[in-house]
């Protein structure tokens, strides 16, 4: 994880590879010579089929179904008009994103997706920083230890952890108990099945995501330039407000990204954190599908889903390409 | 001041993996409560352990969903591999953009529209060509190659790219063809890239709810299906014994991986170094 994470930024100092013939490797250069195109263009065409098939086609399905005619039917849509003679029509109608501009509950279940996501991504990196920061100036041996320890709970399930804190917020859970056994409080705090839970929750699932790219970001920094800061006299705050801060933008920048576009979509933490007016988008496009079962007003709901997150997504490819052209 | 500085960073660290780790103490705990009520202790107890053992469906579910993550890590492993070499290795070709574009997008991509897009990927295959016929494992299978390869394929990349390519130039250079360099040199070199890749491709499709529940059919459920069909109806003891289960198996893989991967990783560190040492 460590790898996909800290794959936010480009190691600096990497000249650019250049243009023109040169800039192919060895690699299909001796491809070229030796097997001839054919060996080279079978070994590119087993995972490019794949993921035509299976990720480029499903989207613009997606797309076309959301154009379609709910029908009780199975499937429940109607996109091709039989019209006998082996003639097909197709019918394209935008009934179903008019409904999604029609009905305000889309409109809210968007403004708080990005709201909740955005909020949640800020807690995220002023939790992470001083982690990142933290496991950065530590020893070596110590750095790895840690690195570890952020990148376990990764891996145990994602759903059980999410589940823990029902246990922990609850009315009748550790913390109303605890703190009513202090005498703090006489009445349980609402502390589940509201938004608070819902940013506990996606601040506790995402939290490594942040910390990784940070902690890949800070590492590489050259400890030279606060030590240059100090003997010109700088303060240690001043030096890393003057010097450290700005020089991890692009750590922070990969870091909320990361936190940021899973959590706009993300379904499973409100449906059991949240309570019934945390309305999120994913959470509406689940009940769409599920509940309704109406798949093109589902396939609206993902398409314009998309649309909202195509820019977060834009730039997150960008840095994996420069990452892939260094 | 500097010190001022550090015990603050300090206390946040703290605070950190506090937050981190304290739901999953909590969790474990509470594992061994005798009550049925999570959260007010009422002694120890293992019964919890017993009844789940008991429990046909979540060990059904349990079994089907080992199934599954380990033919897709497989899978996954090999895809992702040749993904990764082709973006590293392969320097221009036509497509390219399209392809590493389709590579990273499933990283970020919400898994609610994945699922969606897949379910509706089948039905419409189904339609057309008989092919899946109905969905259950298989449907599911594929849905977690695509996203695990995707993964593995980033891993695989940033790997090469680390790697200094003159050995294997050296190999070509002395006549020997590309897949043997590959099979030969490329493929040990990357092996710890490729067993972390296939740790994480196995405990993305363990862990997967949201892609799971829109491409599986009737009969088929896996184990966080179950468990969130569960939870759904509030809390329950006996979640926590398989939380504690899943825990306790997930910690000790990750740290013998990660133990012999330090260990493989310092071993060949000391061997380039010795090497470059004896050539002065």
């Amino acid at each position: 994880m460590v790898d996909v994470a800290a794959g936010g930024t480009p190691p600096p100092g990497k000249p650019q590879a250049h243009e023109g013939p040169q800039r192919r490797g060895i690699w299909s250069r001796r491809l070229d010579r030796l097997s001839g195109r054919t060996g080279r263009g079978l070994v590119i065409a087993v995972p490019y089929v794949w993921l035509i098939c299976f990720f480029l086609m499903p989207f613009l399905i997606v797309f076309a179904i959301s154009l379609a005619e709910a029908a009780i039917a199975r499937p429940p849509f109607k996109l091709l008009e039989d019209l006998g003679y082996g003639l097909y029509q197709v019918t394209v109608n935008l009934g179903n994103y008019l409904f999604l501009l029609g009905d305000p509950l889309y409109a809210v279940a968007y403004v708080n997706s990005v709201k909740i996501a955005a909020i949640s991504t800020l807690i995220a990196l002023l939790v992470g920083y001083p982690i990142a920061y933290g496991i950065a100036r530590s020893s070596p041996s110590l750095r790895n230890v840690l690195l570890l320890l952020i990148i376990l709970p990764f891996w145990t399930s994602f759903l059980l952890r999410v589940y823990a804190w029902i246990g922990i917020l609850k009315d009748n859970g550790l913390i109303n108990n605890f703190l009513i056994s202090l005498g703090l409080i006489d009445e349980p705090l609402p502390l589940l099945y509201n938004d608070f839970s819902v940013y506990v929750g996606i601040v506790y699932s995402y939290l490594p995501f942040m910390v990784l790219p940070l902690y890949a970001n800070l590492e590489r920094l050259d400890p030279s330039l606060l030590e240059a800061a100090a003997d010109l006299g700088c303060r240690p705050w001043k030096a890393f407000l003057t010097v450290t801060l700005p020089l991890s933008i692009p750590g922070m920048i990969a870091g909320s990204l990361l936190v940021f576009i899973p959590a706009v979509g993300e379904f499973v933490i409100p449906a059991l954190l949240g309570g019934p007016e945390t309305l999120m988008i994913g959470r509406v496009l689940w009940n769409e599908f599920f509940n309704n079962r109406d798949w093109p007003v589902a396939s609206a709901v993902a398409i314009a889903m998309l649309l909202l997150l195509v820019v977060p997504i834009m730039i997150f490819q960008r840095y994996q390409m420069k990452q892939d052209g260094a | 001041m500097g010190q001022r500085r550090s015990f603050f960073v300090l206390t946040a660290m703290c605070f950190g993996f506090a937050f981190l780790y304290g739901p999953i103490v909590s969790l474990i705990v509470y594992s061994f409560n005798e009550s049925r009520l999570v959260t007010v202790w009422a002694g120890f107890s293992t019964k919890w352990y017993g009844e789940l053992l008991r429990d046909e469906q979540v060990l059904d579910a349990a079994f089907l969903s080992l199934k599954i993550g380990v033919i897709n890590a497989t899978a996954a492993v090999l895809l992702g591999t040749l993904a990764g070499l082709i973006l590293a290795r392969f320097g221009r070709f036509k497509g390219r953009t399209l392809f590493s574009g389709m590579v990273s997008a499933p990283l970020v991509m919400p898994e609610v529209i994945t699922g969606l897009s897949l379910l509706l990927l089948f039905v419409s295959a189904e339609q057309l060509i008989g092919w899946p016929a109905g969905r259950g494992m298989d449907t599911i299978t594929i849905a977690h190659i695509t996203f695990s390869m995707a993964y593995v394929a980033v891993i695989v990349q940033s790997r090469l790219s680390s790697l200094d390519e003159s050995v294997e130039e050296a190999a070509m250079d002395l006549g020997a063809r590309p897949a043997k360099v590959f099979l030969v040199i490329t493929l040990p070199i990357i092996a710890p890239a490729l067993i972390s890749g296939w740790l994480l491709a196995f405990t993305l499709s363990l862990d997967d709810l949201v892609i799971a529940s829109f491409v599986s059919g009737p009969g088929a459920s896996t184990l966080p299906m179950v468990i969130f069909s569960k939870v759904r109806l509030g809390v329950s003891p006996d979640i926590n014994a398989l939380a504690t289960i899943i825990i306790l198996i997930v910690t000790v893989f990750v740290v013998i991986a990660g133990v012999l991967l330090t260990r493989q990783e310092r071993a060949r560190t000391r061997a380039v170094q010795q090497a470059l040492q004896d050539e002065d």
